[in-house]
């Protein structure tokens, strides 16, 4: 199918993959996060920064963080599958695993939020326009603050892998949105989970944007039989290492 | 030290997940000192990003950094310096806030930092809003003395008084002509905080 004249051709899920394969024969940044200037992801053209970033001493504002609290998350917010009058269709799951800096300290306490597409691959947006079935029993969103060990824990079901503009034939793997806070403001974190044994991978530019494959696996939630509850969910473990090894912030309300 | 978690891209569908009521309300309407901070994100090409969300994250008038929780259901009292805002069609954002000031002992000028998020943006990008009346401050302000005219240019409000009392605007670019300064904020150790506690009054 040739585009209208004028209109920027769309590349082939080929041409998108050897683009991967040639990105990926760059030395991948030491701390594991993509270049924010990936062409195989074709938005980052206009929205990845040409100018070095400038290095700077954070500033006491940067080395503390937002604190949340009892106030803030109700418990059912962890509970995807219980917002609506009726359970959502798909496979219901249980994700947790615990949030911890670099030198392993858990983050206590801390917001964690997710987002996800429903099971069918539709997300409860707008601009969402994949003509595949909304579930009048599922939002998509949770929140939950860490227990003291750094843990989380949210119920919901599996999402599904969804269709993209990015190329011809672009899909998404199946995958859940991450926000994360740490103790200071330089660790904020934003990412996606993803589930193992994904067929579309190798193929999807977001996920390989993450171009050392040990940085990849660090994604990838681990199926854990332990975590399943027998005749209710399947069980994953994922856990979130953030940034930095940062000065102690100041004591809350000692 | 272990291997860190990868960033991902926020994506164009956080609508439902990240933003929350009253999220750009840091301080009630009519409360006295405050101001709007607003403006709008443009990409490499000058066009508008309707679909970026920013967090701002502040010390108070008083210059401690807030401890308090209360910022996902405000409780109309309680300062907790943080904002988290979603642009609109027309790539504006805009937030209620108080000017910060300087903790006791800090190197920098009052700021708020900010954090940028969007789709195509596969790592968040960190910035400040700094204020042009702290002329000697951001003289001596690490940061802002290292960079030329031009591109310290692109962290200072510009003050911008409108129909809801005082204001600033503050414009981010994140490519292009005027790209804003973004930073790199992952080394280590180089500022310590204040031995006192830094804890802000329960009610403003």
């Amino acid at each position: 199918m040739n585009p209208p004249d004028g209109a920027p051709r769309v590349a082939t899920q080929r041409e998108v993959s050897a683009e991967i394969a040639a990105a990926a024969e760059a030395a991948p940044r030491i701390d594991g996060h993509p270049e924010r200037a990936y062409a195989p992801y074709r938005s980052t053209a206009l929205r990845a920064p040409q100018h070095p970033l400038v290095v700077s001493p954070p500033s006491l504002t940067e080395l503390a963080a937002p604190v949340f609290g009892a106030a803030d998350v109700a418990p059912i917010e962890a509970d995807l599958t219980r917002h609506h009058a009726g359970e959502p269709l798909g496979e219901r799951i249980i994700v947790t695993g615990r949030v911890i800096d670099g030198d392993g300290r858990p983050v206590r306490g801390q917001l964690v939020e997710v987002w996800q597409a429903n099971a069918a691959g539709r997300y409860r947006h707008d601009g969402d326009q994949h003509p595949a079935p909304l579930d009048p029993n599922f939002t998509g969103g949770g929140r939950t603050l860490t227990d003291d060990e750094g843990r989380y824990r949210f119920v919901t079901i599996k999402p599904g892998a969804y269709p993209w503009r990015n190329h011809t034939n672009a899909w998404r793997p199946a995958h859940i949105h991450f926000s994360l806070f740490g103790t200071a403001f330089t660790q904020r974190l934003v990412t996606q989970m993803y589930f193992p044994g994904d067929p579309l991978f190798g193929l999807d530019p977001i996920f390989q944007s993450v171009t050392d494959e040990k940085a990849q696996q660090r994604l990838i939630a681990a199926y854990d039989h332990d975590v399943t509850e027998p005749e209710w969910a399947l069980g994953y473990r994922w856990d979130i290492v953030l940034d930095g090894a940062h000065a102690t912030p100041p004591d809350v309300d000692a | 030290m272990l291997d860190l978690t990868p960033s991902q891209t926020v994506g164009p569908f956080f609508a439902f997940g990240l933003p929350f009521v009253g999220g750009g309300d840091v301080v009630p309407p009519g409360t006295p000192g405050a101001i709007t901070l607003h403006g709008t994100v443009r990409d490499g090409a000058g066009a508008a990003v309707p679909d970026a969300l920013l967090e701002f994250w502040q010390a108070g008038p008083d210059g401690r950094v807030p401890v308090r929780p209360g910022s996902l259901h405000r409780d109309g009292r309680t300062f907790t310096g943080f904002a988290r805002v979603a642009t609109n069609r027309a790539g504006d954002y805009c937030l209620r806030t108080l000017r910060p000031a300087a903790p006791t002992g800090a190197p920098h000028a009052p700021h708020l930092a900010v954090t940028v998020f969007a789709r195509g943006l596969l790592h968040h990008l960190f910035t400040r809003v700094y204020f042009p009346n702290h002329v000697q401050a951001n003289e001596a302000d690490p940061l802002l003395s290292a960079l030329d005219e031009e591109r310290r240019a692109t962290l200072m409000a510009v003050p911008d008084g409108g129909p809801t009392g005082p204001g600033y605007r503050f414009d981010v670019r994140m490519q292009g002509p005027g790209e804003t300064v973004f930073l790199d904020l992952s080394a280590h150790g180089l500022a310590q905080p204040p031995a006192e506690t830094v804890e802000t009054p329960e009610t403003l």
